[in-house]
């Protein structure tokens, strides 16, 4: 017999806890749903939409009817639970059904504040939470003309707009004189309240509601100041109350909600509860990002795999109103201990301030140019250190050299069949059906149904801006970012484990984390393998099965299937004996192309995989080895003449460049490295576009570190200026060993660099000499084990080199 | 009527990897999960024709080289939310010899 499961509360929080439960333990229980509203699931946030008249109830359906029946869900809908029997463990709804439970989940969110004046009770005065308050809305709309929204948040805000939309005359009454006062300071309010007048709006500031006057309805209101105004409806939009009237009626312990702890059950432990009737460590919340992520929770522990816990959110704010443009998170106001930064252009409708706290991002309000808000937002959450970026923060990430942040809300501004995603091919259009039809919240759900932003990334920031000027805000990230959907773990928190446990395989990793998956996914194998080798590079051994297939067959796969080979030059540096051997190679293997790279290199395109052994064992009796031009590796060291030949060389940078390679080929990184070095600043090989780059000048040798050349085009920064090649030689070493031990996988320096800031990179390369040297030695010792020829290893090994040929043929 | 072809001993395909079976109509991937099971597909990615051999397995799942579809070795279906589907062959181990239907 399964376990029954009973959701009362068919909406947001609740229904998303069961998508949870059913993607991990998707038999475990015999699930029933209670839900006090006629519907299926729908998506309540886009109420606003609805009643603005850019959606329709269809539209925001997230799980019909069918959904419940495909899941085999009992739903009973329209019904509301009135009792439990907690002894008995039985749920009774009005109607009399009962359904007896082992696990209860209450999600049964909250209530419009009725604000209780006189008359408050009288039709037309409602709240603004459900389809029917829309009906409501639309239906009056349709033959009355006055309409007043008592509270100027969020959703009074969203609620007039549309109403003007529908055609009435709208009057929003304050009880302060700033709108959204809880999420914007005074600039920002009054910027939001002079675009909204324009809109044709009208404000009563600073004023309080004495009574609602009518007899069979509502006909007017009037104010403490004595004003009276007539009105057709009202909508009271002074804020919510989570609903915890069954859950104080069975006696669960509730203050302002249903206290919960950090697995989100309640003082009984068989009834858990998540959503707006939740309080959790004393907070309540009104937004949907904090209820998926207990959701998640919950889910979790229903299934009882007992990991994961809540331990609150911080949350983020936007209007839903076409042409309006604001964003608010955390502290804004700020006090004695914190620093404000304001950019503000009223003339040009736009306001930022960015408050901080020890150079943390403490809160941020932005009105006008939002485009920013969520990368302020994730440094807020991840409390990233701004120090080395404060200077341009104010200009936003784009500034930062990020692309697909560009464009003041470009993504608004396209059309709908612009493409979005260059990779993939997909169009701004399709990425809003996906949203739409199969009600996708988060970024990641968007790149797994449209595969938009799923490739190279550089369309993420688009994506996003689609994602929220389409659904609202969502940005649902978590705090903690998993490495994948096999682990809650994040990549800091692995690469923790591995190095304090001595965990020395990859079974051994998924033992220890208890990995969710038996052989883990093709996005996590290949991190691990590397984590594993590079903090344990003697007593690990790599694992082949583990490597995407360029590094496996030490080649780059083609489109058509077959491979491409690049011996490495050093320093791009090449005899007429080599060029021969690979003359003579590209004919016996009929290469299909042979071409000069941007790596000062020449690689043979079109060879067969069968072949590869082979092509790499008379390419090593020519005295060449493999390039790596496929490894998560040094790729190469690009190089111009120098001094021995330019009349402006100041060093001797092609002596010194294949030095370079000499020590660092072969080496295993997070992401591929590049390096370069340039005989005087005219920087002929381009070394400031490098992971690390060497300018020779006069004095010596200026060093660079986090340049990236491409998807998005990063100019390296400084690191030092030392006087000797052997100094050149200890930074570099020093400079990838911290990048290897630190850097997430598949994260190249440039990323890396802004995620952890230049100064920490300084800190233990340049400033902590002994530091440095370590770090270098580390590196070097490691060099002893990663640095062979991976072509001569598989052409020597018998057992390998099979893998390269069929395993039979037949006919 | 299913005609069972001798390919070669398990130990031959690596864990968590693929060998490729040449025939006349074309590559046939013979894959070995970590529980020792094996699978055959047809050696063609029902996306672009990536060579799934060339994958990354775990589970019971191959991820295309090319673009990372995901692919069910059972089934030679798709994984949501991609769409598509590749030939499969049934295979059976006997005393250790992997044996593919054609
Ligand atoms: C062969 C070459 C193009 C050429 O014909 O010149 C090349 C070919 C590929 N590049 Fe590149 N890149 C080549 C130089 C570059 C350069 C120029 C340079 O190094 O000076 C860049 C920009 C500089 C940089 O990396 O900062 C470059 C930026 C990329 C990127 C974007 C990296 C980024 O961090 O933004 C990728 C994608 C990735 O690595 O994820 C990429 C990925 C690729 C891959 C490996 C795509 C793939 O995953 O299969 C291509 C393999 C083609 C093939 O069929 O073999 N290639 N690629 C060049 C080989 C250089 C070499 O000798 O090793
Ligand atoms: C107009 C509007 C716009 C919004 N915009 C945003 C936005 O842009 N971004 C954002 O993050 N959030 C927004 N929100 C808030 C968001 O919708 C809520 O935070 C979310 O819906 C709460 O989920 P929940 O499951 O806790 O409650 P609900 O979704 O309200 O679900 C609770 C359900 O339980 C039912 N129920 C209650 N008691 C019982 C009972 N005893 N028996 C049976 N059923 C019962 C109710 O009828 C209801 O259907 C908006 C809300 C509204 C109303
Ligand atoms: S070689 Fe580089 S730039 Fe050219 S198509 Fe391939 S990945 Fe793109
Ligand atoms: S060819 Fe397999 S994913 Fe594209």
């Amino acid at each position: 017999m399964k376990e029954k499961l009973v959701l009362v509360g068919n909406g947001m929080a609740g229904v998303r806890t069961i998508e949870e439960l059913l993607k991990i333990a998707p038999d475990m229980y015999d699930i029933t749903v209670f839900g006090a509203e006629p519907y299926g699931n729908y998506n309540r946030i886009l109420l606003s939409p609805v009643l603005a008249g850019d959606k329709t109830i269809d539209d925001i359906m997230l799980n019909t009817l069918d959904w419940y029946e495909e899941n085999n869900i009992k739903l009973h809908v329209g019904k509301t639970v009135v009792d439990v029997d907690r002894k008995g463990r039985k749920v009774i709804a009005d109607d009399g059904t009962e359904e007896t439970y082992d696990r209860l989940l209450l999600a049964t969110g909250s209530n419009p504040f009725i604000i209780p004046v006189p008359g408050h009770g009288l039709p037309g005065v409602i709240g603004f939470r459900d389809i029917k308050d829309v009906d409501t809305m639309l239906g009056t709309a349709k033959t009355k003309t006055h309409a007043v929204v008592i509270g100027g948040g969020l959703l009074g805000l969203e609620a007039a707009n549309g109403l003007k939309i529908q055609g009435m005359d709208v009057t929003v009454v304050h009880l302060t004189d700033t709108l959204m006062e809880r999420q914007m300071d005074d600039v920002s309010g009054r910027m939001l309240q002079q675009s909204l007048e324009e809109k044709g709006l009208q404000f009563l500031m600073a004023t309080q509601t004495e009574a609602i006057l009518g007899d069979d309805c509502v006909k007017a209101v009037r104010f403490k100041d004595g004003l009276e105004i007539s009105a057709d409806i009202v909508v009271m939009a002074a804020g919510i109350r989570p609903n915890i009237e069954l859950a104080e009626k069975i006696g669960l312990h509730c203050e302002r909600g249903i206290v919960v702890n950090d697995t989100m059950q309640t003082f009984d432990p068989k009834i858990y509860s998540v959503g707006e009737c939740v309080q959790h460590r004393g907070e309540t919340y009104g937004l949907v990002a904090p209820l998926f992520e207990q959701g998640k929770v919950c889910a979790n522990h229903l299934a009882k795999f007992g990991i994961g816990r809540y331990e609150g959110s911080v949350t983020s704010t936007k209007l839903k109103v076409t042409g309006i443009d604001l964003f608010s998170a955390g502290d804004f106001t700020g006090d004695d201990t914190t620093e404000d930064i304001i950019m503000k252009d009223v003339a040009n409708g736009v306001y930022k301030k960015v408050v901080l706290k020890d150079n943390k991002i403490h809160g941020a309000v932005m009105y006008g140019d939002t485009v920013d808000g969520a990368w302020y937002f994730q440094m807020l959450r991840d409390g990233t250190d701004v120090s080395d970026i404060r200077d341009h923060l104010m200009f936003g990430q784009a500034h930062l050299g990020d692309a697909g942040h560009g464009g003041e809300n470009a993504a608004s501004a396209m059309s709908d069949d612009m493409e979005v995603c260059g990779c993939n091919g997909v169009c701004k259009g399709d990425i809003v059906n996906a949203i739409t039809d199969k009600g996708l919240f988060t970024l990641e759900e968007v790149k797994a149904h449209t595969k938009a932003a799923a490739s190279c990334g550089s369309c993420t920031g688009l994506v996003e801006q689609i994602l929220a000027s389409t659904v609202g805000d969502y940005s649902d990230t978590p705090k903690k970012k998993a490495m994948c959907g096999c682990t809650e773990h994040t990549h800091d928190e692995v690469r923790h484990a591995i190095k304090h446990n001595e965990l020395t395989s990859i079974p051994a990793v998924h033992e220890f984390l208890e990995w969710k998956t038996p052989d883990g996914c093709a996005s996590c194998r290949p991190a691990l393998n590397f984590y594993v080798l590079a903090a344990w590079p003697n007593e690990s051994v790599d694992d082949p099965q583990s490597r995407f297939i360029n590094e496996r067959v030490h080649a780059n796969i083609q489109k058509d299937g077959t491979y491409s080979v690049v011996p490495r030059m050093w320093g791009g540096v090449t005899t007429p004996n080599e060029l021969r051997a690979i003359a003579d190679a590209a004919e016996k293997f009929d290469a299909k192309m042979v071409k000069v790279t941007g790596g000062q290199r020449i690689d043979l395109f079109g060879i067969k995989k069968e072949d590869l052994p082979e092509i790499w064992s008379d390419l090593n009796k020519a005295g060449m080895v493999s390039g790596h031009a496929y490894g998560k590796s040094l790729r190469t060291v690009k190089t111009c003449v120098g001094e021995e030949w330019c009349r402006f060389g100041t060093q001797d940078s092609t002596g010194l460049g294949i030095k370079i390679e000499e020590m660092t080929w072969g080496s295993q990184t997070p992401h591929k490295f590049k390096i370069a070095v340039s005989g005087c600043p005219r920087n002929c090989a381009e070394a400031t576009i490098k992971d690390f780059g060497v300018v020779c000048v006069d004095s010596g040798y200026e060093l660079h570190v986090g340049g990236n050349g491409g998807i998005h085009v990063k100019a390296t920064d400084l690191l030092a200026r030392v006087a000797t090649e052997e100094e050149a030689m200890e930074y570099c070493g020093a400079f990838m060993q911290i990048y290897r031990e630190e850097a997430h996988y598949l994260e190249r320096t440039a990323p890396w660099i802004e995620r952890v800031g230049l100064s920490y990179v300084k800190e233990k390369v340049v400033e902590d000499e002994v530091g440095r040297k370590v770090l270098n030695q580390r590196f070097l010792d490691s060099q002893d084990v990663f640095k062979f020829d991976p072509w001569a290893r598989e052409v020597a090994d018998a057992e390998t080199r099979k893998v390269y040929i069929p395993i039979k043929k037949i006919g | 009527m299913s005609n069972w072809i001798e390919i070669g001993a398990v130990e031959e395909i690596p864990k968590l990897g693929s060998r490729v079976v040449e025939t006349a109509k074309g590559d046939i991937a013979v894959f070995r999960a970590a529980d020792d099971h094996v699978f055959a597909l047809r050696d063609s990615c029902p996306h672009k024709q990536g060579p799934l051999s060339q994958g990354i397995v775990h589970g019971h799942t191959v991820t295309c080289p090319l673009h990372n579809w995901k692919i069910d070795l059972a089934s030679g279906e798709a994984q949501e939310p991609d769409e598509g589907c590749t030939g499969k062959y049934e295979t059976k181990v006997e005393a250790g010899v992997v044996y593919l239907a054609l």
